[in-house]
């Protein structure tokens, strides 16, 4: 029982989400955790590849002030991704969306692939092809190089 | 045809050298494209940083503008000031916005450099650029008389950023 008892208090602790020295607090240590993937998914725009976690610009430090501030009100995980993608561009995001500018990104391997499978079947028919018969002549010459050889080894 | 067959893997190689080449080359990794351009001017009220009194989004509808964000702890501002005094004087409406800076440092900033501002808008915890989506001062947003942001340029201007964006300024006109 006191056991339990200790349990439970450790449940009601609040969450605390550290990021670059600054504190966010959470009620809930699922919203903690979220938070923390969505630092991890966004990119800083300013930097060419740190995510809002890693960076310590001060841009980045206001996104992630304004995604706690989001998810504080409420707001889903897309709903604060759409938020920063609508001031910040497609950027901010390291999955690129599927559209149709972004078709050769996404197609693109599939295709490399399926080309490299078509190349790789048409070579080997072409080597699965059976070699045309030998003439007498040539088989003729043939026996006597072998012959030659044999000689050559004795 | 076997033979050639076997050339395949170097054009293949040699165009995607090309594309790669090519297209790497011609991306500017400092500037980013803009979601905002051919929306609104994000909502705000702020107050003005010459002398206190607040302004809405309304206040920049009426004439075409640029919109100058900038701030006196941004090495690349001071730059570009001269420029903007000159753009001034030919009579281009420019609004400034003071981003994240304090106003008496601004105050003093403008008095000494010359104001080729209409007025500034005072952004002193960047909630107006995190609208705008400003990750780097300066940034110059160029809005019509509508309001409606047109274009956007990141980075100083100069004579020759403004060969092409003051085209375009003067498309709008």
């Amino acid at each position: 029982m006191k056991h339990c008892l200790w349990l439970l208090c450790l449940i009601a602790l609040p969450s605390w989400s550290v990021i670059d020295g600054h504190k966010y607090p959470f009620q809930d240590p699922e919203d903690a955790a979220r938070f923390e993937q969505l630092a991890e998914d966004l990119r800083c725009p300013k930097c060419q590849n740190q995510n809002l976690a890693d960076s310590n610009a001060p841009v980045a430090a206001d996104l992630r002030d304004k995604v706690y501030e989001l998810m504080q009100e409420g707001k889903s995980d897309d709903e604060v991704v759409t938020y920063l993608v609508d001031r910040y561009g497609d950027f901010v995001r390291y999955k690129p969306p599927f559209r149709l500018d972004t078709l050769l990104l996404w197609g693109g391997p599939a295709l490399l692939l399926l080309f490299g499978i078509l190349l790789l079947a048409l070579l080997r028919r072409q080597q699965a092809q059976p070699v045309a018969e030998l003439s007498a002549e040539e088989r003729a010459r043939l026996e006597a190089l072998k012959s030659s050889l044999d000689e050559e080894n004795k | 045809m076997n033979r050639l067959l076997l050339f395949i893997p170097l054009v293949i190689f040699a165009l995607m050298g090309l594309v790669f080449w090519v297209g790497l080359g011609i991306e500017d990794k400092t500037s980013l494209p803009s979601p905002l351009i051919g929306k609104p001017f994000p909502e705000f009220e702020l107050g003005v940083v010459e002398d206190g009194r607040t302004l809405t989004t309304k206040d920049l509808q009426g004439r075409p503008a640029l919109v100058n964000v900038w701030a006196t702890w941004c090495p690349t501002c001071k730059a570009e000031h001269a420029f903007l005094n000159e753009l001034a004087e030919q009579g281009i409406r420019i609004i400034g916005i003071n981003y994240k800076d304090d106003v008496m440092k601004a105050r003093d900033w403008l008095k000494a450099y010359g104001n080729p501002y209409a007025y500034n808008l005072s952004d002193p915890q960047g909630k107006l650029g995190l609208e705008l989506g400003v990750y780097g001062a300066p940034e110059t947003f160029l809005i019509d008389s509508e309001g409606i942001i047109r274009g956007k340029h990141i980075g100083d201007l100069n004579p020759v950023v403004w060969e092409s964006l003051g085209k375009q300024f003067g498309e709008m006109q």
